[in-house]
């Protein structure tokens, strides 16, 4: 066990949890008023049910050993952590990282990536999902969606041992993940009342600024991070995190400005979390030039991706798809030409591997393929049963007084 | 005694109270309103889609004033609000029947 590499790892840890209110926030400033508050609620919704559906079952799904040696699921061996411990006996996740940290570090570091995962698809339900919809589909969903896919690719299954790709902190397993699963309930859902017809405008963007930037701030212990130790590896992968983010960043306003006219703050926020989600697959792999490009590419690609949903007809609310799914494709897929031997271990096409693209195409079809099937099944059952949706009614008087009895902008004593 | 109900640019409303106190005005109400007349709206951009928003945002005075008073706060809010552009608003005078002050309960133009 290693005291430098356990500070670093729960240091991470509570960064990446403070990932969740800052997304609430970068979410909360984009939706009108008086949906503000239920958008904060579904995410930190997942800070309280995720801990407990991880702590159950999660955790040991996807990191306790592996059923029949499949490489599809882990077993239930660590039910409700079992006998995970604070020394590190159990050597959870050694035959991936071979790790120096207690068990219970590992645990709760990967705990805190299973919150924010489901946390990211509340920005496609925005101002018409119910509440209670909302906990069944993010507790279900964290266990037959979340779980098997952090094992695949983390917990020594088969994206790992078969197809052998690699994702250094989630751009399979959270964004490309989250954003085939928004897709999924974007479809179930529909679109909502007035969407194109009358001006669904941001209501309190100033909020969307400073999650944007808790965002930015905690992405440094997600992707830091995720090299499991304090050493270089986490220091290569702080460093192309800042460059993506902030070229990326850049790059969108750039875009702005040639394209609609002016460079807005909603724009320079969205450029910067499209740039750490397309590094996050790559950061531990490659050198900081590269993240350079992959900032360039994420800023150009995301922007460009937002029109999409306009030419479909589908009401992404607030773009998770065009940032997380096609930013997570973005780092993924450049992570097979960027990759460097001498910096995380594998080599990219740039480097003479020509195998490693396509590894990461196939885990790319995977991943997608998984997470959008099994969430539109979970969303069309959920929809049968208990009703995904806010009635009309509800819709139109606002979420916040509808559903929680609550208003975000009281204006009298 | 009238009221005057006055819309203007909000970017006036400092300079229209200052010259209204000058006049011998003891008293006005402001309130942040939105509404739409000759000037056009604008157009808002989120993430590469152009929203026209119908409504501007103006401020609308209302001041209590007795009828020898009128003429001149109506002139003052009327030279103080132009820039000669659209959009600088209109103002309204509106016979006013009776006025009570709360606390003490004077009645017609002692309550003003």
């Amino acid at each position: 066990m290693d005291t430098g590499d356990t500070a670093w790892i729960l240091t991470s840890s509570a960064l990446v949890l403070f990932m969740t209110p800052g997304l609430a926030l970068f979410y909360g400033g984009m939706v009108r008023g008086k949906n503000l508050l239920a958008m904060l609620m579904k995410n930190f919704a997942a800070m309280g049910v995720i801990t407990i559906t991880w702590m159950l079952v999660g955790y040991s799904l996807a990191f306790s050993g592996d059923v029949e040696g499949w490489g599809i699921v882990g077993n239930l061996d660590l039910f409700a952590l079992g006998e995970l411990s604070s020394d590190n006996k159990l050597g959870l996740g050694s035959a991936v990282h071979g790790l120096t940290v207690p068990d219970n570090a590992f645990m709760v570091f990967q705990m805190m990536f299973a919150i924010i995962t489901p946390a990211l698809i509340a920005g496609a339900v925005a101002e018409r999902m119910k509440f209670g919809a909302w906990v069944a589909f993010i507790a279900i969903w964290s266990i037959v969606v979340y779980a098997p896919m952090a094992h695949w690719v983390w917990g020594g299954g088969f994206i790992a041992t078969e197809i052998q790709a690699i994702d250094f902190a989630g751009g399979l397993v959270v964004h490309i993940n989250a954003g085939a699963a928004a897709l999924a309930l974007i479809l179930v859902l529909g679109r909502r009342i007035g969407w194109r017809q009358s001006p669904i405008r941001p209501g309190a963007l100033p909020l969307t600024l400073i999650g944007a930037g808790i965002l930015w701030f905690g992405w440094f212990g997600f992707n830091s991070g995720s090299a499991l130790a304090s050493n270089g590896a986490a220091a290569n992968a702080f460093v192309t995190t800042q460059v993506a983010a902030g070229v990326a960043a850049t790059t969108w306003i750039i875009m702005e400005h040639f394209v609609s006219g002016k460079p807005t703050t909603l724009g320079f926020a969205s450029g910067a979390v499209a740039g750490l989600v397309a590094v996050t697959p790559a950061a531990g792999f490659i050198s900081p030039i590269w993240a350079l490009v992959i900032g360039i590419a994420a800023g150009v690609l995301c922007y460009g991706a937002l029109q999409l949903k306009f030419k479909f007809n589908f009401d992404d609310s607030l773009d998770v798809v065009a940032v997380h799914l096609v930013g997570g494709i973005v780092g993924a897929l450049l992570l097979g030409l960027f990759a460097d031997e001498a910096i995380g271990g594998v080599d990219g096409l740039f480097f003479g591997n020509s195998e490693q693209f396509a590894r990461q195409l196939a885990s790319i079809v995977v991943a997608f393929a998984y997470s959008f099937i099994v969430s539109y099944a979970l969303a069309v059952i959920l929809d049968r049963t208990i009703g995904i949706r806010a009635s009309e009614e509800e819709e139109r008087q606002g979420l916040d007084l509808a559903l929680h009895e609550e208003q975000a902008w009281v204006f009298t004593e | 005694m009238k009221l005057i109900i006055a819309y203007i640019n909000p970017f006036k409303l400092d300079e229209v109270r200052d010259a209204l106190k000058e006049t011998g005005v003891s008293g006005l109400s402001a309130s942040n309103i939105q509404g739409f007349g000759r000037q056009s709206g604008h157009t808002e951009t989120y993430r590469g889609a152009e929203y026209e928003v119908d409504f501007v945002p103006k401020v609308r005075l209302e001041v209590m004033v007795d009828d020898t008073l009128a003429p001149a706060v109506i002139s003052t809010i009327e030279e103080t609000a132009r820039t000669d552009s659209i959009g600088d608003g209109k103002i309204a005078v509106v016979a006013l029947e009776d006025v009570i002050r709360i606390r003490t309960g004077e009645r017609g133009e002692d309550a003003i």
